[in-house]
């Protein structure tokens, strides 16, 4: 049963005398499945890709206790700073893996010609991206927060930050995948585009932390990345749609 | 039908082609050559949407294409250079997906089998030969279930076998009262269908 | 009243206006920053807290404040080119970002310098600074993915996407930082405070604000001219201005 909202009238003008006017053959929650379940499955497929900017994470957050220093005292108080910071450049890092290979084989083009909503496509596209990505790093967080020797709270807290904000990032870097896909060798300038837009979501899943760290309430930054993720889920889709047809000319 | 009025475009410091129309009933073929780079493919996207030209407009049975295509009255297949195919998966789960997309029941058997396809549906499309990965493209094409029919240089590398089917199948398009747009630069039989003939790249 | 629009939107229309605008505009500019200067380094007394140091906000504020307005300026310019496919809003987009970036990095360095008599130091994490280097990067992001396209109508449309989504997440990003810097000020940071402001201290500010806006209209019209004619090179009236046949407006 095809759901009209979001495709532009149907049948529901009227004054066409087109006889084979047609609802697209699938309804909204068919196509972000049929187009989720596919890129999930490709993801999947290449999830040596998908695991380098998993690994990269793990080497940042290794890096600053052989950089500063390995006592507790100085790790606790730089962890929440540090994993976030590692968390937001692996999803730069993963982040040509959301449409230049479509670009390049030519799938993209296909959504183009599709009377679907494209941005409803791409938020499908990218949330199969973050599964794959940004579950990693949410999985992994605390486990390398315990050799920061961050206590329990400040972990669940850390992690729960994490599983707000990872989505927010990828959304918000999709926007530069998008601008970006047809470039060749853009990977720097893709990261330099994206960085300044998910500030506000370091500044806020670090801070987060570092309330529970304090044994204060972080709950007020939470409710913030919450309405960030909220905010992205509906304003993105439509700018990335735009940006792909740019790169797709 | 399929007009396309005062089409212009330029790439870089190129005028590619300026006030170009045509007009194509239903039925019909539109044979678009040249010499490369004069701006078939080009065209080819403009058609299809992909590509914004400078000024003029492409309409189907009066109305602008692309408000006809995302208002359903318009289905439409974009074959291009790139298979459109991830080569990650097979190719019934290639096509699976574009059938699940057109809202139809899985004909993909049957279309793999005409296609020839049978015997390696299930390996992944970059295990497959050039000439395996064009009728695989094509395979799609004919499972879009579209009107209009949009294919950039269809025959590459395929063999007397697959141009024979590439030809069957598109003669049986048009015969259903299809419209076809084929970019190439070498000739194919559209048997006793209308064949209107753009040529690019004149000065 | 719309042919008045659509002839402004024309390029040869446009090059030859803002020719004789840019005279109409620097002049002025360079008038009122004269007086301005003169009022502020001058006639306008020293602050009871910061002394003579204040001085500094008659540069510092006007190009902070023309940052965030060429930003501003830049994202309309592109919406209006990409809602409307006008050519001319992109080559105005396209003109405003070094200005723009100019103005942010007069005010960082002009904050640096106010920031050594009032904290010791040449950069505290200040939350207005902080913003102001983040806009730094936004606008060299932009200028960055201009130049990464070939194709001129890509490079408009992509980095006009680009421009509307920053000024959407500037304020985001403004309030964020300034949350932030609340967060950890210690009793040693003390803000950029423009002082309380009287009279005398604040027409020499207004004089240069509206100086420095006269002074980014002329050169953007001076640049946009440019950035047409390159545009443009290969049509009639481009050529002819190239070789000299037409008369060039004066300026």
């Amino acid at each position: 049963m095809p759901v009209n909202s979001g495709t532009e009238a149907t049948a529901g003008t009227a004054a066409e005398a087109e006889t084979d006017s047609e609802a697209p053959a699938l309804g909204l929650l068919a196509l972000f499945w049929v187009v989720f379940e596919r890129d999930l499955r490709v993801g999947l497929r290449r999830w040596t890709d998908a695991s380098n900017s998993a690994l990269f994470f793990v080497l940042v957050v290794t890096l600053f206790p052989l950089a500063l220093s390995p006592r507790a005292e100085v790790l606790r108080t730089i962890a929440p700073g540090v994993l976030w910071i590692a968390a937001l450049l692996a999803t730069l890092l993963s982040l040509h893996l959301l449409f230049r290979a479509d670009l390049e084989d030519g799938t993209l083009e296909q959504l183009l010609t599709l009377p679907y909503p494209l941005g409803w496509m791409l938020l499908a596209k990218t949330s199969a991206h973050w599964i794959i990505t940004g579950i990693p790093l949410v999985v992994m967080a605390p486990i390398l927060a315990i050799t920061y020797h961050l206590p329990a709270n400040a972990l669940g807290v850390l992690t729960f930050s994490l599983l707000l904000g990872t989505p927010t990032l990828s959304l918000l870097g999709s926007i530069g995948a998008a601008l970006t896909a047809g470039l060749r060798g853009a990977g720097v300038l893709l990261a330099f585009i994206v960085a300044p837009l998910m500030l506000p979501v370091l500044i806020l899943g670090a801070r987060a932390t570092d309330l529970a760290l304090a044994g204060a309430d972080p709950t007020g930054p939470l409710y913030l990345l919450s309405a960030l993720l909220v905010l992205a889920v509906s304003l993105v889709p439509v700018v990335a749609a735009g940006a792909i047809r740019v790169s797709a000319d | 039908m399929l007009a396309g009025a005062g089409l212009t475009l330029w790439r870089g410091t190129t005028r590619l082609f300026e006030a170009l129309s045509f007009v194509l009933p239903s039925g019909a073929a539109l044979l678009i050559e040249g010499p490369n780079g004069a701006g078939k493919t080009t065209l080819l996207r403009v058609i299809a949407g992909l590509t914004m030209p400078e000024s003029g407009s492409i309409t189907w049975r009066g109305s602008a294409l692309t408000k006809q295509l995302q208002a359903g009255r318009l289905r439409l297949v974009f074959s291009g250079h790139a298979l459109g195919l991830k080569s990650e998966l097979s190719t019934r789960e290639n096509l699976r997906f574009f059938a699940r997309l057109a809202g139809l029941p899985a004909r993909v058997s049957e279309i793999l089998e005409a296609a020839g396809l049978s015997g390696c549906a299930d390996l992944d499309v970059r295990l497959l030969s050039a000439g395996q990965k064009r009728r695989a493209a094509l395979a799609r094409v004919l499972l879009s279930d579209a009107d209009l029919w949009l294919l950039d240089e269809p025959q590459t590398h395929l063999d007397t076998a697959g141009r024979q089917y590439l030809e069957e199948a598109i003669q049986g398009h048009l015969g259903r009262g299809g419209t076809v747009v084929v970019a190439a630069h070498q000739p194919l039989n559209f048997g006793s269908a209308a064949v209107t003939r753009l040529m690019l790249g004149d000065a | 009243m719309w042919t008045w629009f659509y002839r402004l939107a024309s390029p040869p229309h446009f090059y030859f206006l803002a020719g004789k605008l840019s005279s109409w505009l620097l002049i002025p500019a360079i008038i009122l920053v004269v007086i301005g200067t003169w009022g502020g380094l001058v006639l306008a007394p020293p602050d009871y807290q910061q002394g003579d140091a204040f001085r500094i906000i008659y540069v510092h504020v006007p190009s902070a404040y023309l940052s965030m307005m060429v930003y501003v300026t830049m994202a309309l310019a592109g919406a209006i080119g990409l809602i409307w496919r006008i050519k001319l809003a992109h080559a105005v987009a396209a003109s405003c970002a070094p200005i723009g970036a100019s103005f942010t990095f007069a005010a960082l360095v002009t904050g640096a310098v106010w920031g050594k008599p009032m904290w010791g130091t040449y950069w505290e994490w200040d939350p207005r600074l902080t913003s102001e280097l983040i806009l730094l990067f936004l606008y060299f992001g932009y200028m960055g993915l201009r130049g990464a396209f070939e194709d001129i109508n890509q490079a408009d449309r992509a980095s006009a996407i680009l421009a509307i989504a920053g000024v959407v997440n500037v304020p985001i990003i403004h309030f964020s930082v300034i949350w932030w810097a609340s967060l950890h000020q210690g009793p040693t940071l003390s803000k950029l405070e423009v002082p309380s402001i009287s009279g005398d201290m604040l027409w020499p500010l207004l004089t240069m604000i509206l100086a420095f806006t006269l002074f980014f209209l002329g050169i953007l019209a001076m640049r946009v001219r440019g950035e047409v004619l390159e545009r443009e090179f290969q049509a009639r009236w481009a050529q002819d201005v190239l070789r000299g046949a037409s008369p060039m407006s004066a300026n």
